[in-house]
């Protein structure tokens, strides 16, 4: 077992993965589609974040949260409360009682910027904002509940009623936080404006470029001795505590890594959509979340792009097809993954596709590796199945 | 014999055929006029020789269908009558229709999609503010036109927007002159959901109740879905107001009047009155005509209007969509929409949004139901504002109409 420390980042067929996402979302996709879809799939691909944070989180660490929409709409309102500020100059709201505040903050008569505005002037704050209050927060949630043992559905069930409570509480606030509007008509950033065409282009890129990043950095998270431990820890806790791990701090780790993925999804998915609102914080769409990491495939951090792609790209395409009965549709896509492909998109590739795959593979692999002095391979197993 | 017959049959039908193809020609020429398509649409929108496509985007799933669906069929019935009548510069109107599904971002996604993908001329469509606003600035951006049929907050004015509902100083201070005046009320009770149309109607009222010297004894506000309305009821048996002015929203209405029944309030006695901004006829099919009898509501159209156009635009709408269902004041309001963009396209002789927008205002409806009215330059509409009396039925007895229309004023002096 003394090998995990020095396996490689990507084995060759996760490499392989890794290589055909990035040839899809990289040349395929932005060749294919008009900006308009492009756009969308931007957008979905802000949620791919979530479902990353969740593969970790939930599928490695065993930790099952139903609130990230509190990560992803906390990043997502840092980044939408600089744009607004910077949409908001006197002189865009001339017209207001108080030109110079959010046009929310006026009509709710309010006269002055709440002093916890004040950061999001200034874009540097506002990034690390962007992922370090989700970070914190998260952190204190852990804190409180693994610190105390709190686990399992209780922790599922907490993490639910904080989503209720900061919908409750942004919604509540309105004249701070733009209330059941969220915050609208965002505009330009550092005085690019990112409404137009080319901006949404550019923004795919950097999305991608970010979804890569962030592949990544959880590729090295579980490729470490970490990694390791929190399968050891998902599968008996007990154990690695006995063994003289402090079980604890590992939990609220990977439960904090996840809420800062989220924290940049939301962030981005403000930057590409314009706005940003309470519906994203509640509890349906964290559900929702969780559902496209179950059908990409809880166990595969791939899984999680494709099913955040798949399951929105169903959504728009059912709901532009069958207005009326698209929700019916989607709901029996989501049955027909729980029942009959519980392992979701990647479980059925590693059952079905990956052997043909790897029949096919293997004389090129073997040929590449006379060629290339390397170490023992990685077998897909150690990632493939609980 | 047979051949040659066969053969002479088909010369005859093609000789008549096109005679009749060049009478309809001449005919189509005379009557329709068609302008070429070139000349009507120089900006790229979804006009062909024969059609012009637009959009509906409502609500068809989620909390908010409920509401939504009398807009979509009143949108519907609009543009088969439109059609039946020649349609717009001498197009059939055809339609794509989009599912907001209650969602605020997915109207914005939508909006999107109908003014890039589709090039829609017009779009029918949003109900709640937050959609609204959420959508706004697709329209802006893209310069789409998108007639908005809900009574609002007001504080926004878009040359992309056609308001077809009242902004709130329409609603609110005729309807408080009403109450203060016929019945002699001293003081108010302001309750309403926690949302920005309720939050900037409530600060009009107050505003106006302070100018008329008379005083607002409570003023409360619920998160939207709040179902516990015990506690606001007890401060009312204390405080005693001589009328409550409400606008509570959605699901809470229900609760609300009938908690309010529960508590042995009944609105028919003189104290307290209810004066409402947020029931239509649609809202009592949930709240339940028992419950809500004697109440008032300040709208700008009931169903239960006896003008000729009413009658008439009643029985075409329960002719579509059934003997059974009810029209509310904004199923109306969204049925101008396609109407007022008909001879706004006609007026400008183009269905270029550039040409719409400097053509819109001073068109006027003669046909509306609700009598008439006309867009202002602020794109919002001159319109009564009516008090009903709410039946045991579900319906309205008009018991107050405005004697003028009323000038929209979405940025009202004074009042902000």
């Amino acid at each position: 077992m003394s090998n995990f420390s020095k396996q490689k980042l990507l084995s060759p067929a996760e490499l392989c993965g890794f290589i055909v996402l990035a040839l899809l979302l990289f040349v395929v996709l932005p060749l294919s589609l008009d900006d308009f879809r492009l756009n969308l799939v931007g957008k979905y691909l802000s949620y791919s974040f979530v479902a990353m944070g969740l593969v970790l989180c939930w599928g490695y660490g065993g930790i099952l949260s139903l609130g990230q929409g509190v990560f992803f709409g906390i990043g997502g309102y840092c980044m939408a409360m600089f744009l607004k500020l910077e949409a908001s100059s006197p002189e865009n709201t001339a017209i207001q009682s108080t030109p110079g505040i959010p046009d929310f903050m006026d009509w709710n008569q309010l006269t002055e910027l709440p002093w916890f505005w004040e950061p999001f002037n200034s874009l540097g704050l506002s990034l690390i904002a962007v992922v370090l209050i989700p970070g914190l927060f998260a952190f204190l949630i852990g804190l409180a509940m693994f610190k105390r043992r709190v686990g399992g559905v209780y922790f599922a069930i907490i993490t639910q009623a904080v989503a209720a409570i900061l919908t409750i509480l942004i919604v509540g606030s309105q004249g701070m936080t733009g209330g059941i509007n969220g915050i609208t008509d965002l505009r330009t950033m550092l005085g690019w404006d990112i409404r137009t065409d080319e901006a949404k282009v550019i923004l795919y890129f950097v999305c991608v470029t970010f979804v890569f990043l962030c592949l990544l950095l959880c590729q090295f998270v579980l490729r470490s001795k970490l990694g390791r431990l929190l399968v050891a820890v998902r599968d008996t806790e007990e154990r690695v505590r006995f063994s003289g791990y402090n079980v604890d701090n590992f939990k609220i780790f990977v439960f904090t890594f996840a809420a800062m993925l989220s924290a940049i999804g939301g962030a981005m998915f403000t930057l590409q959509v314009g706005f940003m609102s309470p519906s994203f914080v509640g509890i349906v769409p964290s559900i929702e979340m969780v559902i496209f990491c179950a059908v990409g495939g809880r166990l595969s951090l791939l899984g999680a792009v494709y099913g955040a792609l798949a399951v929105n790209f169903a959504k728009t395409t059912l709901s532009e097809a069958i207005p009326e009965l698209w929700l019916f549709a989607l709901g029996a896509m989501f049955i027909a993954v729980v029942s009959i492909f519980p392992n979701g998109l990647m479980g059925l590739y590693t059952a079905y596709i990956a052997p043909v795959v790897n029949r096919t593979l293997k004389p090129v692999f073997a040929a590449v590796k006379q060629k290339l002095p390397s170490k023992q391979p990685v077998s897909e197993s150690t990632t493939g199945a609980e | 014999m047979i051949n040659s017959l066969k053969r002479s049959i088909p010369s005859l039908k093609s000789v008549f055929t096109v005679a009749v193809a060049a009478f309809a020609f001449s005919q189509a020429a005379i009557v329709n006029a068609a302008p070429a398509t070139a000349e009507v649409n120089t900006t790229g929108l979804a006009v062909t020789d024969d059609t012009v496509t637009v959009g509906i985007l409502h609500s068809i799933t989620g909390t908010m269908a409920i509401s939504e669906t009398g807009s979509t069929q009143a949108e519907k019935l609009a543009i088969k009558q439109i059609n039946e009548s020649g349609g717009v510069l001498g197009r059939q109107i055809k339609y794509i229709q989009e599912d907001g599904a209650s969602d605020w971002p997915t109207f914005a996604e939508k909006s999107r999609k109908l003014l890039v993908k589709d090039k829609v001329a017009a779009v029918m469509g949003c109900w709640t503010s937050a959609s609204r606003k959420a959508a706004l600035p697709v329209f802006e951006q893209y310069n789409g036109m998108l007639f908005y049929p809900t009574f609002y907050e007001g504080l926004e004015q878009s040359p992309n927007v056609v308001y077809t509902g009242q902004e709130a100083t329409q609603q609110i201070i005729a309807s408080i002159d009403w109450v203060v005046k016929t019945k002699g009320v001293k003081t108010f009770y302001l309750l309403g959901s926690d949302y920005i149309w309720p939050r900037t109607s409530m600060k009009i009222a107050r505003k106006h109740i302070a100018k008329l010297g008379l005083k607002v004894v409570g003023e409360e506000y619920y998160p939207l879905g709040h179902t516990q309305f015990n506690s606001v009821i007890n401060k009312v048996k204390l405080k005693k107001p001589d009328v409550i002015f409400a606008a509570v929203v959605g699901g809470s209405n229900v609760a609300f009047y009938k908690q309010v029944k529960a508590a042995g309030i009944d609105w028919r006695k003189e104290k307290p009155l209810m004066l409402t901004i947020s029931v239509t006829e649609d809202e009592v099919l949930g709240i339940g005509g028992e419950n809500l009898v004697g109440a008032y509501s300040s709208m700008k159209y009931f169903q239960s209007l006896t003008n000729g156009n009413n009658e008439t635009f009643v029985k075409a709408f329960k002719e579509m969509w059934g003997e059974d269902s009810v029209i509310g004041d904004v199923t109306q309001a969204a049925y101008l929409g396609p109407w007022i963009w008909k001879y706004a396209v006609e007026k400008a002789g183009s269905f270029d949004i550039d040409k719409l927008k400097l053509a819109l205002p001073g068109i006027e409806l003669t046909t509306a139901p609700e009598g008439y009215v006309k867009v202002h330059p602020n794109h919002h509409l001159w319109s009564k504002a009516r008090i009903g009396l709410a039946r045991e039925d579900g319906q309205f007895d008009v018991v107050f109409e405005s004697e003028g229309l009323i000038e929209p004023d979405p940025f009202p002096k004074g009042y902000q």
